[in-house]
């Protein structure tokens, strides 16, 4: 049977339009939901007005997920701190280990995640975002770390997500409970607070501000500020945090510039990342519990990171402290291996 | 000194790179998009986009992520890094594409 022209050319472009679509509609996503174990390893040196320690480093993270709406996660923190032994005795070596966070998340909604356990307080951006000794462009936190902290993690609750996301700015927020827990690994004391930042994609730029309030003690109070700076697709990172509490306050900002211009990330330059990080802590008033520095400190912080292949970075630093207890130099060397592991076989695909 | 010579370093260095202009983005250092680097346009692609909107604000994208483990780690993300689950869903299609 012969068609009409008009028919066939009727036929042709049917075809034309459900080739078009099939091609169009999105593809669907090869990936699996497998449990994984990433993390680092690392061998750290540091010399502090002049006594040198080492600490070979194991940081793994463990992620189990339960379907897509429910994921088991910690991190765990074992290191080795070898330091001179005094009057001409040997190296003392101790093993600490400890868990950063052991936590269950549940996705409940799109805007809203609860989490479960041991968790990191997110009070500015040290503590959740840059800790670990991957990701940090220095191998030490900053000074005012301690600042709203509350020990860095709280045992409890946590209710956490993203307000709003669009082309042009996206909010995400988190806040917390934590309760009173004595000893062992979950040891926590009672607090709550929390953080809220908003990024601007097309400046790249992220401001955000913190607050942390604990119920023991002399109740205190804790406020905090950062600003971020990094423009889509380019070599600088600028990174800024204020932290204020009863008795002290400070501040950081770091910059850091990969060499990405000179031949691109995979040239033997471009695989440099200068760093550069000040830093200053306040004192009103005496107060031993809040571990910041006991006099006004001011720190510079001069850093070389470099990548290289498959993951492993090298990078040392020198510090120069000004305090009226006395100034000092800080020297560190570090070498990194990140990994990242699938725990379990997956599925055929 | 220390610090005036910190400063003028960097600024020194951020001139440079603003006047060289081959901004290299994330995508670079994964195996599944290295033809998609060395731009200096934003990416079209909205994954790419919300990859190098997010993922590099805190760290350096993996050289290589296996992809049985795409889904747990963009779940981890989702938690840590505060990602809508817009940009989760489109950072997996552009990782698994």
């Amino acid at each position: 049977m012969r068609l009409r022209p008009r028919v066939r050319g009727a036929g042709l472009v049917a075809q034309g339009v459900a080739a078009a679509v099939l091609l169009a509609a999105p593809r669907p996503v090869l990936c699996q939901y497998t449990p994984s174990v990433s993390g680092a390893v690392g061998f750290l040196h540091n010399t502090n007005k002049g006594v040198t320690g080492y600490a070979p480093n194991f940081m793994p993270v463990a992620l189990v997920p339960v379907g897509q709406h429910v994921l088991f996660e910690t991190r765990g923190t074992f290191v080795e701190s070898i330091t001179p032994g005094t009057n001409g005795r040997s190296e003392r070596t101790r093993f600490n280990r400890g868990y950063a966070f052991i936590q269950l998340d549940v996705l409940a909604t799109r805007h809203t995640t609860f989490v479960l356990g041991k968790f990191q307080t997110p009070f500015a951006t040290y503590n959740e975002r840059l800790s670990p000794i991957w990701i940090g462009k220095f191998q030490d936190g900053p000074l005012t770390f301690p600042i709203g902290n509350n020990g860095a993690a709280g045992t409890g609750g946590e209710m956490r997500g993203s307000l709003f996301s669009g082309s042009k700015m996206s909010i995400d927020y988190a806040t917390f409970y934590a309760s009173n827990v004595t000893g062992g690994q979950f040891k926590s004391t009672r607090a709550t607070g929390g953080r809220m930042d908003v990024y601007f994609p097309g400046t790249g730029v992220e401001v955000g501000t913190s607050y942390t309030y604990i119920f023991s003690g002399a109740h205190p109070n804790a406020f905090g500020a950062h600003f971020w700076w990094q423009p889509v697709g380019g070599a600088l990172a600028v990174k800024s945090e204020y932290a204020h509490s009863t008795h002290s306050q400070g501040y950081w900002i770091e910059t850091a510039y990969r060499l990405l211009h000179w031949k691109g990330p995979e040239s033997a330059i471009g695989r440099l990342e200068p760093v550069f990080r000040l830093q200053q802590t306040f004192r009103n008033s005496p107060d031993g519990t809040d571990n910041l520095p006991g006099v006004d400190t001011h720190r510079a912080d001069f850093g070389l990171n470099y990548f290289l292949p498959h993951e492993v970075r090298i990078n040392g630093s020198y510090s120069r402290q000004f305090a009226s207890t006395g100034n000092g130099n800080i020297w560190r060397t570090g070498l990194t291996y990140r990994f990242v592991l699938p725990a379990w076989p997956g599925k055929k695909q | 000194m220390l610090i005036v010579a910190g400063v003028a370093w960097f600024g020194w260095l951020a001139a440079a790179g603003q006047t060289a202009g081959r901004p290299v983005s994330a995508a670079a250092h994964t195996k599944q998009a290295p033809q998609k680097a060395q731009t200096t346009a934003p990416p079209q692609d909205p994954g790419e986009r919300a990859f190098q909107q997010n993922c590099n604000r805190c760290h350096n994208a993996p050289q290589e992520l296996p992809r049985r483990v795409t889904g747990t780690v963009l779940l981890h993300m989702r938690v840590r890094a505060g990602l809508s689950e817009a940009d989760e869903r489109a950072i997996l299609r552009y990782m698994t594409q």
